[in-house]
């Protein structure tokens, strides 16, 4: 893959793989995908400028995302004794920035998101950005934005990965 | 069914020195009679000053479930009125916080408007009510202003009780938890920043509160998040930096010995802290110039003694808990017998680099977020319980750990840490209000 071949049909490809990847569970893959200092962000308030100086649901580096990642492994995982399971229902991406010449795009998707755990289902409805850069010639997500339409809400527990 | 109501010696019964009986959780009538007697009659955390800085300034809340707005008048001072408009009972103000436009609240149905201490400036067509009786009813007085409240170095408390146990002598020297936090500032105050977390809990209320003060439970509930972090950091040279995550991540497995070593102190009236000693915010890493602020703030001597308090939870029973040393706290608001909200607020200390703002920032996103793992093993756990007690067989709930008659006679002093005496401590608050409700139990 080089930038030239990476059109928007390549883009959208890539972020119905990334969705896929989390609901089918396959984490460690799920992982790869980021670069070595990309962050998985959820921001607490609509606008929020950072995830340093204010709250996030998640502001996660590869760190923060291996630990969760590993710790859904666990046996002692209590939360998840009962296993949670997602789907992501993604609108078509759109190409919000492309810089072939940097190797950089944004893609913006409209999504809901639902996640269950036996009887209990939650759905989020929000906008994800990913900012994908050209790595050794495979797309990674420098930075996974969701900002969820209801950030505000007082939320149940979210386990997995909108 | 009203099994309790009528029946102090019931509710009395459900609280042994050493056990208490599941109602105390499960029971619908319960719950109903904690409204009124205990939140009713207790000191409830309402809001931070530092919400509504200027004259005018509003933020609404719940006190147990009842809405109520938090607003700053134009004398300065901070008031409770219960959100509820003196005609037709609409709430008055829908948003969590603004500014009210003109200086008044004005009632969205008839445009009834109130001056900020609750009392009424203009109603339409006020002829109308010429001859009638109206303003000599209750109507008349305008909104509800709560009498009992009080701005302790910026923390707001409310009564809901006209008459009751007097603010200091209900907190006694637990506001000592207050004083650290506030005192860690430079500049003397804090001020709320960095968003608050709104946690959505399926368990009762006292699963949450008893659990801050609960040091049994770190090592095996929050094993597999703290206990990974752990893990994923094991191969790091030991002079390597730790990341602030792996710093905040690793206490909570700490072993047994730690956490009964910090020891926890016990006041009256249900309030305690854990980390007497020292606790799992101990050693983390200086930040910049903050200690050589303090000190010009306050003297070299004071400012070490100011950090050299580092407590671990402290809960102001029964409706706030805070980590002073972190500068966050959570905030239990009861909905249902088996529904809790609870939010989690943290604070900028004035005049301290804003690396302290981002460590609780992140304190709180990794512990108490909807999202956090650690929370989401809390939750899990306070939901089996819930669950657990709908079981027959057993109806009681052990709180026997160190338990030891003398503190029948006198419960206030400093205990191992491991011990559960502050859930002791808080059942005898509790049953204490909940029986003296019978007499205690009017409206505001």
């Amino acid at each position: 893959m080089t930038s030239a071949t990476i059109d928007a049909a390549a883009l959208a490809h890539f972020a119905y793989e990334e969705a896929r990847l989390i609901d089918e569970k396959r984490f460690d893959e799920w992982f790869e995908l980021f670069t070595e200092d990309g962050y998985y962000w959820m921001p607490l308030t609509r606008g929020q400028p950072d995830g340093i100086n204010h709250t996030s649901l998640f502001y996660e580096d590869k760190l923060l995302l291996r630990v969760r990642i590993e710790r859904l492994k666990s046996p002692r995982s209590f939360s998840q004794h009962q296993p949670s399971f997602c789907q992501h229902i993604l609108q078509q991406p759109a190409v919000e920035l492309a810089d072939p010449g940097q190797g950089a795009w944004v893609l913006r998707t409209p999504f809901l998101y639902v996640e269950t755990q036996l009887d209990t289902q939650i759905v989020l409805a929000g906008v994800s950005r990913l900012h994908l850069v050209l790595v050794d010639g495979r797309l990674r997500i420098r930075l996974k934005k969701v900002e969820l339409l209801n950030c505000d809400a007082a939320l149940p527990s979210i386990q997995l990965f909108p | 069914m009203s099994r309790y109501r009528n029946n102090a010696a019931a509710v009395q019964g459900l609280v042994r020195d050493d056990a208490v009986h599941r109602d105390v959780y499960v029971s619908p009538e319960i719950f109903e009679l904690e409204m009124e007697r205990l939140w009713h009659n207790t000191w409830i955390f309402v809001g931070h000053d530092s919400q509504v800085p200027a004259p005018g300034d509003f933020y609404t809340t719940d006190l147990a479930r009842q809405p109520v707005i938090m607003l700053r008048d134009t004398d300065g001072q901070v008031r409770v009125l219960m959100n509820r408009c003196a005609h037709k009972g609409a709430r008055l103000v829908s948003a969590q916080a603004g500014h009210c436009e003109g200086g008044l609240l004005r009632c969205p149905y008839h445009g009834w408007t109130y001056r900020l201490d609750g009392s009424i400036r203009t109603i339409p067509m006020k002829a109308g009510y010429d001859g009638t009786g109206m303003a000599e009813s209750p109507t008349g007085k305008g909104v509800v202003a709560l009498p009992n409240v009080v701005n302790y170095r910026g923390f707001v408390f409310a009564r809901l009780a006209r008459e009751g146990v007097d603010f200091h002598d209900y907190f006694g020297d637990s506001l000592t938890s207050i004083d650290n936090m506030v005192d860690r500032a430079p500049e003397g105050r804090l001020e709320v920043a960095g968003g608050v977390l709104r946690y959505m809990h399926d368990c009762n209320w006292k699963m949450f509160i008893e659990n801050l003060n609960d040091t049994m439970h770190p090592m095996v509930a929050h094993e597999s998040a703290a206990g990974t972090a752990k893990k994923l950091w094991a191969g790091q040279p030991d002079d390597a930096p730790k990341p602030m995550a792996i710093e905040q991540f690793l206490p909570f497995v700490n072993g047994y010995d730690f956490f009964d070593r910090m020891g926890v102190r016990i006041y009256e009236n249900g309030h305690s802290y854990t980390g007497v000693k020292f606790s799992i915010h101990s050693n983390y890493s200086a930040v910049g110039d903050y200690e050589a602020a303090l000190e010009k703030a306050h003297g070299a001597e004071r400012a070490r003694a100011i950090l050299g308090e580092v407590r671990h939870n402290t809960v102001y029973y029964p409706s706030l808990t805070i980590k002073g040393a972190i500068q966050a706290i959570r905030v239990a608001r009861p909905i249902a017998p088996d529904r809790t909200l609870i939010e989690s607020w943290t604070f900028r200390l004035a005049g301290a680099p804003e690396r302290l703002l981002q460590r609780t920032v992140m304190y709180t996103r990794l512990i108490n977020a909807p999202t956090s793992v650690v929370g989401h093993d809390d939750r899990h756990c306070y939901r089996a319980i819930q669950d657990g007690l709908s079981t027959d067989g057993n109806d009681w709930v052990s709180l026997h750990r160190n338990y030891s008659p003398g503190e029948r006679e006198h419960i206030a002093g400093d205990y191992n840490g491991t011990s559960e005496v502050s859930m002791r401590g808080q059942f005898r608050a509790w049953a204490r209000f909940m029986t003296a409700g019978a007499t205690a139990a009017e409206p505001a």
